[in-house]
């Protein structure tokens, strides 16, 4: 497969063009209600001031730990939570805070895949009736008829058409979440936004579903936002890769400059953290690092830089001064004041005290 | 948690509000609108003109609907007159009016029946949840055999029959079959405790059995599920001894869930076991309930549902503080 | 079983009257410290008798690591929860079949008195669960959760299983362990949790560590904490080691030996060196293909195995792998449908169970396989 090559070809001619998403400033805080008379007293600030583009044709993957509020911002970019400020352009147009009605002919383009191949899927309804209620929900009706349309869905996604009438506990969890990519798919979308779309499956078949993602974004010229955990996954299908820490990206890039030279420190650590599956690494892992303690609150994350209450290259400035997302080399972006494979953003600046105990393992 | 306490005792105090002004409304200012005269009601039928206008007047009824309701809050705070014309009768707070039949002060005739009711509702509640829990737990450690079996068709008899049922046959076996008890009217305890157990046993028993079915299909049902968690699991890794894991670990959590449904019950069942202290014609706050509405007797009414609605909103507060004590995990904010 | 060095004077052995168990002896049968053999684990059910585990054999060392690979339904965790002796514990008419041998220091676990194996629980053999949220009881502190493991197993009063408490928590780098023995799992992290939980496994000095899938619930970061923690405390105290994962990333990181399980049975065990460098196995060759490496880019379609594992009610007949195997047909006359593989030696203790002849698969893996990983 020629993935890569054909994102490749197709980069200067997306570049020209317009974005298909774009997103500025996006931000969503949850409030916390306290007290006598539920006053809010602070909010879970998931998502805290983000920006990127989604290429069209391209596939963007969105990495982080668990509250770094990498689903957060699929449900905002899908407009399933409305944002607490910041824009959300689909297709130059602003569609951060259109409700209802003005989402619904949106809906047909946005399309979403959960992680649970089980509690997505009413029970109760047969396949047929699940693929089929996007073009119900549009009042859409397809060419040759919905029974029809269906059932080349299903075989689209490699299901057995014959299985219209079934319901969903006669599947499997990888045959299901097929289900949930058919009804995903049943509008022709232009983006999919897919929220661990493979976490809850069996190694043999999350394979068997990332090949099919794959398949369908050449067959039908999809755009993919996918959202995962794992750093494996996300190397295999993203084209490009924005990495989140406590509601910031703090570094966006291609995956190979990503996995290849890495600047913040955080993606160094998260990078390294991973297993290795190979016997004969285990001796020589050089440069591993071992991160100590846990990610913060969201709630009141560190002032500055996010990371510098776990970072080894901390600095003074770390503390006070937030570092932009900017590109020290150009196409890749990173957020931070003193990036790994780049010139220091502040060089000279006295070391935070404490600052190398961070670490709790490095081997050179 | 003090905050908590303060918030929620203000819900209180807004529920009872509330309930007291649609009661009010319902009571008082129905029968206006109907045509029906409140004064009517308490006079009866023979009287005349005059004397109707000096109960209007004595009672209040001729005053505006808001104002009347008024008077009756402050009765209840600070007590209040009734100005009878020639004579003034003080009605001391907290005062609930008096009854349109009987004439007698609501309030002292609810204190007089609470005992009865209080008696026959925490005697049966020790009982059915003693007997429930235990039955559940033991069921659902049998599971699958002829004692579960046996237990739950039990269960789902005492859940299905009518409470007027068993009260009618719970006599015929212990009274009038084995011979074991007699059937007595309410004794009160202070007089005579012997026959005060003597008078409730059965309507216990048939309370009992009716609420305990309940809790044993609901303990059976918990416990099942508890015992699949993860931390039972874990428990008998850590080599404990089976009674230790269900005793220590899977019964605790298996009561949070009964202690819910036994506050709700509790306070439900104090607010007037009507249909026991029929079936055993005992003199409770059901009774006079009943007694009341058939009666037209507003004062009454209006007394009772307003301690029965007191009785179940703090017995929902005392379930949720129960709560936070049983599970760690419920922060009281 | 070893003395616990920490645990202050009243800390002793076990509370009940158990053989004795002399420290460091071998077994008198077998020379490994834990030896399954023909292990079978068959639960009734209305549908069908379910073969989680039909017929399997390993053997473990003491300080060496164990990993079972395999994907849901292989019968991985069943077969640890067996050697724990936990599928005799609970309801008796839900509990499975067992047979075959679980023989822990010299001594068949299958055969032994139920109450004597609970003794062993906890103590010489312990275990660490996936969810430390939902494996420890949300009502009890964690130090009262562990001070009850160690109580169990020792005749000591409460003050010093929790100074013994502490010292685990302690140990297992969890800051502040003074306060942090009272709080309560639901509030601690998740890291934090499985720290507590591995604490509470190792605080009676186990023997045998079995660690069902003991970093899947927890972030990448925190997982090489984990990681990171078991080995040491593996390499500290000289545990035998059970690692049951799904991910080839864990074993290849933590594991001396893998066995691969798959439909109830063992298809491929081996040294770590040999199952990913030499695997033998197509569905061995299949998990390799259908991962996606962290460590190189790949600009290849993943190989996935195609279908979806057996069901245990109704597995297929002959190689339970067949219908998914692109190799059945292979092997002449449908012998791949007809009988079972035998799990077979090559000599290096490598072993494997397809009908396919071994340079057959050699080749295979070398010139079809291995080149597009």
């Amino acid at each position: 497969m020629t993935k890569k090559d054909t994102a490749a070809a197709d980069a200067p001619e997306a570049a020209a063009g317009e974005p298909l998403l774009k997103v500025t400033g996006l931000v969503k805080h949850f409030p916390i209600n306290k007290g006598l008379l539920r006053r809010q007293v602070a909010a879970v600030k998931a998502v805290d001031g983000i920006d990127f583009d989604v290429r069209r044709g391209e596939t963007l993957g969105v990495v982080g730990e668990s509250g770094c509020g990498k689903s957060t911002m699929g449900r905002l970019i899908t407009r399933l939570l409305e944002p607490t400020g910041g824009t959300v352009e689909f297709e130059g147009r602003d569609i951060t805070h259109l409700g209802v009605a003005g989402m619904r002919p949106l809906r047909r383009d946005v399309q979403m895949i959960f992680q649970d191949p089980y509690g997505s899927l009413n029970p109760r309804h047969t396949v047929g009736t699940i693929v089929s209620a996007p073009f119900r929900l549009q009042g859409v009706e397809p060419e040759g008829g919905l029974k029809a349309e269906v059932q080349r869905l299903l075989s689209l996604v490699g299901l057995n058409p014959e299985h219209y009438n079934r319901y969903p506990h006669e599947f499997s969890g990888g045959q299901r979440q097929r289900i949930g990519i058919a009804r995903a798919l049943a509008l022709k979308p232009k983006l999919v936004v897919a929220d661990e779309p493979v976490s809850a499956l069996d190694v043999s078949i999350q394979a068997q579903v990332v090949n099919l993602l794959d398949d369908l974004q050449e067959e039908l010229g999809l755009t993919y936002v996918i959202i995962a955990h794992d750093l494996s996954v996300i190397r295999h299908v993203s084209d490009r890769i924005a990495v989140m820490y406590l509601g910031k990206i703090v570094e966006l890039t291609d995956r190979t400059s990503l996995y290849e030279s890495p600047m913040h420190p955080y993606t160094k650590a998260l990078l390294s953290a991973v297993p290795v599956p190979d016997p004969r690494r285990r001796g020589a892992k050089s440069g591993r690092i071992l991160l100590k303690g846990d990610v913060p609150s969201p709630i009141s994350p560190p002032s500055g830089c996010r990371f510098h209450t776990r970072c080894w290259k901390a600095t003074q400035i770390c503390t006070v001064k937030e570092p932009p997302l900017a590109s020290p080399v150009a196409g890749h972006q990173v957020a931070c004041h003193h990036p790994e494979n780049a010139p220091d953003q502040a060089p000279g600046d006295p070391a935070l005290p404490g600052a190398a105990d961070a670490l709790a393992a490095v081997t050179p | 948690m003090l905050v908590y306490l303060i918030r929620r005792l203000f819900n209180v105090a807004a529920t009872l509000l509330v309930v007291s002004v649609v009661t009010f409304g319902i009571f008082f200012a129905v029968p206006k609108i109907t045509g029906s005269d409140p004064a009517l009601m308490y006079a009866g039928r023979e009287t005349n003109e005059t004397a109707l206008a000096g109960i209007r007047v004595k009672m209040g009824f001729d005053k505006p609907i808001s104002e009347q309701y008024l008077t009756f809050v402050k009765g209840i705070f600070v007590g209040r007159d009734y100005d009878g014309g020639t004579e003034t009768t003080h009605c001391e707070a907290p005062c609930f009016g008096y009854s349109f039949k009987t004439e007698a002060p609501v309030w002292e005739t609810m204190v007089d029946r609470m005992p009865v009711t209080l008696s026959l509702a925490l005697g049966a509640a020790v009982i059915w949840v003693l007997a429930g829990v235990a039955t559940g737990v033991v069921s659902a450690l049998k599971r699958r055999t002829a004692v579960d079996r046996t237990v739950m068709v039990g269960a789902l008899a005492g859940v299905s029959l009518p409470i007027f049922f068993t009260g009618m046959v719970a006599p015929a076996i212990f009274v009038y079959s084995l011979g074991w008890l007699d059937v007595s009217n309410y004794k009160p305890l202070t007089e005579d405790p012997g026959a005060w157990l003597n008078s409730l046993i059965l309507p216990w028993i048939t309370l009992a059995f009716l609420f305990a079915a309940t809790y044993a299909r609901i303990t059976r049902a918990t416990m099942l599920e508890v015992l699949g968690e993860d931390y039972i699991r874990t428990a008998r890794a850590k080599g404990l001894k089976e009674g230790v894991v269900i005793r220590k670990h899977a019964l605790r959590s298996t009561l949070t869930p009964i202690v819910t449904m036994f506050g709700l019950d509790l306070g439900g069942l104090l607010g007037g076991a009507v249909l026991t202290e029929t079936t055993f014609n005992f003199q409770g706050l059901g009774t006079a309930a009943v007694a009341a509405i058939g009666q037209g007797d507003l004062p009454v009414i209006m007394g009772v549902t307003l301690l029965a609605a007191l009785f179940v909103v703090m017995a929902n507060l005392i379930v949720d503080l129960l709560y936070a004590v049983i599970d760690p995990r419920v922060r009281l904010t | 079983m070893t003395e616990n060095p920490t645990a202050g004077s009243g800390g002793s052995a076990a509370t009940t009257a158990g053989p004795a168990f002399v420290p460091e002896q071998a077994g008198p049968r077998s020379g490994a410290f834990l030896s399954v053999r023909d292990l079978k684990v068959h639960f009734p059910t209305d549908d069908g008798l379910v073969k989680s585990v039909d017929g399997l054999s390993f053997e473990l060392e003491r300080g060496k690591t164990l990993g079972i690979v395999g994907e849901s339904g292989s019968g991985k965790s069943v077969t640890s929860l067996a050697i724990m002796g936990l599928h005799r514990t609970g309801n008796a008419r839900s509990r499975p079949h067992i047979s075959g041998e679980v023989v822990l220091d010299g001594e068949d676990l299958v055969k032994a008195d139920a109450d004597h194996v609970r003794t062993l629980r906890g103590r010489k053999m312990a275990m660490v669960f996936q969810d430390p949220l939902s494996a420890m009881h949300p009502y009890y502190t964690v130090g009262k959760q562990i001070v009850e493991a160690y109580l169990t197993h020792h005749d000591t009063d409460k003050k010093a299983a929790r100074k013994r408490a502490v010292e685990m928590l302690d140990r297992v780098g969890i800051p502040e362990p003074h306060r942090r023995v009272d709080a309560y799992p639901h509030e601690f992290s998740g890291g934090m949790r499985q720290r507590a939980m591995i604490a509470m496994a190792l605080v009676n000095n186990p023997e045998l560590l079995i660690a069902d899938e003991p970093t899947t619930a927890l972030d990448v970061t925190v997982q090489a904490q984990i990681l990171d923690l078991i080995r040491d405390l593996q390499r500290e105290f000289g545990s035998a080691v059970i690692m049951i994962t799904h991910d080839l990333g864990v074993v290849a990181e933590m594991a001396d030996d893998i066995l691969v399980m798959y439909g109830g049975r063992c298809v491929e065990r081996g040294t770590a060196e040999k199952v990913f460098y030499e695997p033998r196995h197509p569905y061995t060759w299949g998990l390799l293909g259908s991962m996606p490496r962290i460590d190189r880019e790949q600009t290849e379609r993943l190989i996935p195995v195609k279908g979806s594992p057996p069901s245990l009610i109704n597995i297929p007949s002959g190689c339970a792998f067949n219908p998914r195997c692109p190799y059945a047909d292979v092997p002449e006359g449908g012998i791949t449908r007809t009988r079972r593989p035998e799990l077979t030696e090559d000599g290096s203790g490598h072993w494997s169970a397809c009908h396919m002849a071994q340079e057959e698969r050699t080749r295979i893996w070398t010139e079809e396989i291995a080149p597009k990983l």
